[in-house]
């Protein structure tokens, strides 16, 4: 190994400019962007005279507000709090069976005892609605769920249209159709990266199945689960495309004046060319969510990780 | 490791074994009928008639019939040519695909192979920066093509630019090129190619290349599914009917109403969108699942 040597240095660098140059100019600049528009009174729409035909743009010249936007956003009554619960919802609905089911089946496919055969096959089948295009699986719900669809005659009324928590338990199911396979193959190679001789010898000790999931498999597999909710945690915050597909954008069924299928994503998408100064502000808003929720997984795993040592001293 | 009873112990009777495994076969071929049932449906559409009410579980007859009308040009629908939307997707999906592994495998290279006083803090930067989520730079990100000219350029390649381009910086493919490169890539190797008198790029093109070929192929194939499914970047940028992705032809004709429509023709539509991807998926899922489970050893 010669990585010593000097005269490469420069290579190092060259080969990591077409990375860093279209990060920069692609993401960082328009990151640096949003953060300085959402402090910005900046609205497009409010700049026109008149509508329909004789609308006409004016040039809109955006003002420093300061945390004008901000303080609309977190004013009571706002349609932010009403989003981040559609949202959240959506995903519980989603995360909760996607969860319980992938620790299920990856138990089960990694179990000695249970000996499950043709793993390849199901292991393709579960992760196959997660290749095929999340329009694709909305536009065929939305078909069945409208009147002549299969759950309109079902159910007897548009499941989509009339309730709250018949459209968000629809969002959840497609998102759970499209993710659990994902999750079940992050939980296996989790749990077969075990020490097996700890289950042989947890087994020649007399301990049941449940004792085994509980005090060896759960605790030593906690870091994946911790990963695997995060990143769904995150994904989650940025849902979109079956919400607004199956709705039209408009989140509907609006329940009490609001929408009960309105994503933050939908707001910023309906808002680029409307009120740049709010929609760049949520922007702002998802990016600490993710920021927080990314430190609170580093600090706890920092906290396993210390006990652990305690423990090992000890 | 022993499975049979005797050895293990008492505890682990047979009979509870085989109890066992019924439960979980039955759950299995409950999960696997879930999971095709949205893939057999498009399938059974795309076989049936124009007007279609409840659920048909058996092909119609229709299928040549809709294939052939699809192709026909004067079912050529208000949502911006149907066919066009596939050439567009696939343009995006390979262009984007090509250059963020290409260009990954470059800057994985970069922190590998180089010392160089930058390289932990640049490996860090990137770890970072995986977590940033694309829509919270998404204005900003708009405003900027905008004002380019991007959104509302005449040519496709101009309005191309915003979903291809930045493909370039792919942390996540990055890292598991990183990853790869680390298992796959003995430095003595680099050093007998530049001994050979190679130049940098041609050891990077002509002899890491080849040995990174799995690693290209699983990511090709993720990066290509992601574009050819995304709708959020399309939707942002894309404002010209000509320029249509497959997944804004999709929300143009849900908005079009089952109704006026003709259903058999948007599902046959919609199976030639899907079928590729799910063919290229079953014929590499053993590579595609290991990729996927490599993933996990981000945390």
């Amino acid at each position: 190994m010669k990585r010593k040597s000097v005269s490469y240095a420069k290579w190092g660098y060259i080969f990591l400019i077409p990375f860093f140059a279209v990060y920069c100019v692609f993401s960082l600049y328009p990151l640096i962007q949003t953060f300085y528009y959402s402090f910005m009174d900046y609205q497009l729409n409010k700049g026109a005279i008149g509508g329909g035909w004789t609308r006409k743009v004016v040039e809109v010249v955006p003002e420093w507000c300061g945390f004008g936007n901000y303080s609309e956003i977190f004013k009571s009554g706002s349609d932010f709090f009403q989003t981040i619960w559609n949202t959240i919802s959506m995903w519980l609905i989603g995360f909760i069976p996607q969860i319980l089911v992938s620790l299920l089946l990856a138990v089960w496919f990694t179990d000695l005892n249970l000996k499950l055969k043709a793993q390849g096959f199901f292991k393709t089948v579960i992760y196959l609605p997660n290749v095929i295009m999340a329009s694709a699986i909305a536009f065929l719900f939305y078909n069945l769920c409208s009147k002549g669809g299969a759950l309109y005659d079902i159910f007897g009324f548009d499941v989509l249209a009339e309730n709250a928590w018949s459209a968000r338990t629809v969002v959840g199911f497609i998102n759970f159709i499209l993710w659990y396979g994902n999750t079940t193959i992050l939980l296996m190679a989790a749990i077969m990266g075990v020490d097996p001789s700890l289950y042989e010898s947890a087994q020649i000790d007399g301990a049941t199945s449940t004792d085994i999931f509980w005090k060896i498999t759960m605790p030593l597999i906690r870091p994946i689960l911790s990963f695997v909710l995060i990143t769904s945690l995150i994904g989650g915050l940025q849902m979109y495309d079956v919400p607004s597909l199956l709705t039209n954008d408009l989140g509907n069924p609006i329940v009490e004046g609001k929408p009960t299928l309105k994503t933050i994503v939908m707001i910023i998408q309906t808002n680029k060319d409307g009120n740049i100064g709010k929609a760049s502000a949520l922007s702002v808003l998802i990016f600490i969510f993710t920021l927080i929720i990314g430190l609170a997984m580093m600090l706890t795993s920092e906290d396993n990780d210390k006990k652990k040592k305690k423990k090992a001293r000890g | 490791m022993a499975i049979k009873t005797d050895v293990v112990g008492t505890q682990v009777s047979s009979t509870n074994i085989l109890v066992r495994r019924i439960i979980a076969y039955t759950v299995l071929v409950i999960l696997v009928i879930l999971s095709l049932f949205p893939f057999y449906l498009l399938l059974m559409n795309a076989t049936r008639e124009k007007k279609q009410t409840g659920l048909q579980l058996y092909p119609g007859g229709l299928l040549w019939n809709n294939f052939k009308k699809l192709f026909n040009s004067t079912t050529t629908v208000s949502f911006g040519s149907v066919f066009k939307a596939l050439r567009n997707s696939l343009l995006i999906s390979a262009c984007a695909s090509i250059l963020s592994v290409y260009v990954s495998a470059l800057t994985a290279y970069a922190i590998h192979v180089f010392d160089f006083k930058l390289r932990k803090v640049a490996d860090m930067f990137i770890l970072i920066v995986m977590m940033v989520p694309t829509q919270s730079s998404a204005i900003g990100f708009y405003r900027m093509v905008k004002a380019w000219g991007m959104t509302d350029s005449k040519s496709i390649f101009i309005n191309y630019i915003p979903l291809i381009i930045p493909a370039a910086a792919a942390p996540a493919t990055y890292y598991f090129m990183k990853q790869y490169l680390k298992s796959a890539l003995p430095l003595e190797i680099v050093e007998a190619s530049r001994i050979d008198g190679c130049g940098e790029f041609m050891t990077f093109n002509r002899i890491v290349t080849p040995i990174l070929k799995p690693a290209y192929a699983v990511q090709l194939i993720f990066t290509f599914v992601a574009n050819w499914n995304n709708y959020f970047m399309p939707r942002l940028v894309i404002t010209k009917k000509e320029n249509y992705t497959v997944p804004l032809v999709l929300s143009a004709m849900r908005n079009a109403g089952p109704q006026e429509t003709d259903m058999g023709l948007f599902y046959m539509y919609i199976l030639i969108a899907v079928l590729p991807v799910v063919i290229v998926y079953l014929i590499l899922s053993k590579f595609i699942i290991r990729g996927v489970a490599l993933g996990s050893v981000k945390g």
